[in-house]
């Protein structure tokens, strides 16, 4: 059974089609990404599917049920984390994620053992106005995650973070649906849902132009890759003359072949010797959003 | 520590932390208006007016020959020195030192004042007239037939913090109800909360309720503060039906907090809605006799003070805590408050939007 069903939902503001037709299916268990420039009505999406908001079309079940208008039955099977930090002002971590577990009516101990699952118990007694960027977002998380949801929405968790941070919270998030959790976030950056997703749905302009795996999408794309060997190592004929080897070109790096078959190219170079220096490039997401969209990425 | 606290305890406790740790709300909840008290209550003391400076220029025999009893009243009134040089008591007077200057030539006793204080002088003529009439009966050996005696209406005691108490701490309880609700509504939009709580298994009811139950434990507080500071430090009395100040505090808060909901409403900051909720507020402990009685305003003015709901919780602590009124007086009030605070609840919601943009 799906976790999550969405059909044709839509949103206006006015002339504009905030959300224009979304559909999508969530498997129980599965950690899926809506992954967009900002402005493309991710958050407008998922706050749909939260049932914060009313579509003014289309409809949305989760677990089964729907989610709007407010459905109390559905409220302690799924967990929240809000664009924003939605906390109670001037509370300690701890206090904060205690709150947040009698709001669930789930047992201290179960807020006192998220504090450590999310690296907090240090900052247990800070407040949460002095938490650094990346421990107010696993606080957040912790504090969406205390009553053990089945399914666990996270709006942009890693925004406004820096790369380290970042990274830091991906571990806390790699291993949210190990436990068969259904996991559903929005982000704008193109590794982040690389790396964290089963599937990405990448959307623009209120709609989704696609949804998969990751790494269906870039195959889909038919991209060519990019391999770099450093400088004379081969010269542009040389390299041309190599079997699936598309074309070629000088950079600062040293030459640059364009192939569709790296496997067999590097095989090539390896067997010549030419390897020194080699880098390669294979196309990323960023790649399958500018050929979806025609446009740059604008994060 | 219990394994779990219900919910409504845990919001509650979180509402009250975060008051508590607000340092700016509890100085302007409870220490600001404290100020007020011991400002009106200290300072201004004694409703009478402050003593006459008189300056007395050699023997005035008059003065000097006062019976005890006489003695006693005139030293009441007036703050003797006593001076040999005439001219340097009339600069004194002249530039404001003194208020007044006595001499005797002959029989008759001349009073040097001055005009700049025109209420003073009166006063002081008045009551050296009477004196020289008290003098003049008591040579002339016979009793006086008639006699004076003066009695306020209210009690004895009644002094200035009797008219003060109630009235500063409606205003101080108007105030943080309006601030408190104001910031919260503000507060919890802008942090997303107010969503966060939408998606919560905790009912709307539970959530109001347990805001609406610290503004009330914030508004017993400040009662409690008020009346044992008052009482104890400034001979507070209050009269048979106080308690039924305990219903109009609760409808009180209930309204000025829905004043700060409006306010909250239609700003779109916190710093916005707490001036909001100031721009409401303050006008009206002025308008509505929190700082000085309304007896003396023009009549239109205390027209207009109908409409203010603070008026109606001035009016009906006075009632039941100094002006020893039955519980009954208390009903209208609370039922006005009570209108109030659902109409203007009505329109904070109306006008309230989720999204600050």
């Amino acid at each position: 059974m799906a976790a999550i069903e969405v059909d044709g939902l839509v949103k206006r503001y006015g002339d504009l089609r905030a959300v224009d037709g979304v559909s999508l299916e969530v498997a129980e268990g599965e950690f899926v990404g809506i992954l967009g420039p900002n402005g493309a009505g991710k958050t407008t999406t998922l706050e749909m599917i939260e049932g914060l908001r009313e579509p003014d079309e289309g409809s949305v079940r989760v677990l089964g049920e729907a989610v709007w208008p407010r459905n109390p039955r559905l409220l302690p099977r799924m967990g929240v984390q809000l664009q924003a930090s939605a906390f109670f002002e001037r509370l300690t971590a701890r206090e904060q994620i205690r709150t947040f577990a009698s709001l669930y009516s789930v047992p201290l101990a179960a807020a006192d053992e998220w504090l450590e699952r999310v690296g907090l118990v240090e900052k247990a007694d800070t407040r949460v106005e002095d938490l650094s960027g990346g421990q107010a977002q696993r606080l957040s998380i912790a504090c969406a995650l205390v009553h053990d949801p089945e399914v666990v929405f996270l709006d942009e968790p890693t925004a406004a973070l820096d790369p380290q941070a970042r990274r830091n919270l991906w571990d806390l998030l790699a291993g949210l649906n190990d436990s068969g959790r259904t996991v559903v976030l929005t982000t704008h950056y193109m590794d982040e849902a690389e790396v964290l997703c089963d599937r990405v749905a990448i959307m623009d302009a209120g709609r989704i132009l696609e949804v998969d795996s990751p790494a269906a999408l870039v195959r889909g794309l038919d991209a060519p890759a990019r391999v770099t060997v450093g400088p004379g190592q081969v010269s542009l004929d040389e390299a041309r003359a190599i079997d699936g080897v598309d074309d070629a070109a000088e950079s600062v790096d040293g030459v640059v072949l364009t192939t569709r078959s790296p496997a067999a190219v590097l095989t090539r170079l390896a067997e010549q010797d030419r390897l020194d220096g080699v880098q390669i490039r294979t196309a990323t997401l960023e790649d399958v959003f500018l050929d979806l969209t025609g446009r740059e990425y604008r994060a | 520590m219990p394994a779990t606290t219900t919910t409504f305890e845990a919001l509650s406790l979180a509402i009250i932390k975060g008051f508590l740790r607000d340092r700016a709300a509890v100085f302007f909840a409870l220490i600001f208006p404290l100020m007020f008290l011991v400002l009106f209550g200290g300072i201004f003391d004694d409703q009478a007016r402050s003593k006459v400076d008189l300056v007395q220029v050699g023997d005035v025999s008059l003065v000097d020959d006062l019976p005890e009893d006489s003695r006693e009243a005139f030293d009441d009134t007036f703050d003797v020195t006593r001076s040999d040089d005439l001219d340097a008591a009339l600069e004194d007077v002249r530039k404001g030192d003194a208020d007044v200057a006595i001499e005797m030539q002959g029989d008759t006793l001349v009073a040097h004042y001055t005009q700049t204080d025109q209420v003073g002088a009166a006063i002081t003529q008045g009551t050296l007239r009477a004196f020289v009439d008290g003098a003049n009966i008591a040579m002339t050996g016979s009793p006086p037939t008639y006699t004076l005696e003066t009695e306020p209406v209210e009690d004895d005691s009644l002094t200035t913090i009797q008219f003060v108490t109630p009235g500063l701490l409606g205003w101080a309880v108007a105030m943080s109800a309006a601030f408190g609700a104001a910031a919260t509504i503000q507060g919890w939009r802008q942090s997303k909360l107010l969503r966060r709580l939408q998606l919560a298994p905790v009912s709307t009811r539970t959530v109001v309720g347990a805001r609406v139950t610290v503004a009330i434990g914030i508004a017993f507080v400040q009662m409690a503060i008020f009346l044992g500071l008052g009482a104890g430090a400034f001979g507070l009395q209050l009269s048979g039906s106080w308690w039924m100040s305990i219903p109009l505090l609760v409808v009180g808060t209930l309204c000025f907090m829905a004043v700060g909901l409006l306010a909250g409403a239609i700003t779109t900051t916190t710093e916005g809605a707490v001036n909001a909720a100031n721009f409401m507020v303050l006008p009206m402990a002025f308008l509505s006799g929190s700082f000085f009685p309304l007896d003396a305003a023009p009549a239109w003015l205390r027209t207009v003070s109908n409409v203010l709901p603070l008026k109606h919780l001035n009016e009906g602590m006075l009632d039941v805590m100094v002006r020893g009124q039955g519980p009954g007086s208390a009903l209208l009030p609370v039922a006005i408050l009570a209108g109030f605070a659902l109409v203007v609840s009505l329109v904070a919601a109306r006008l309230f939007r989720w999204e600050t943009a």
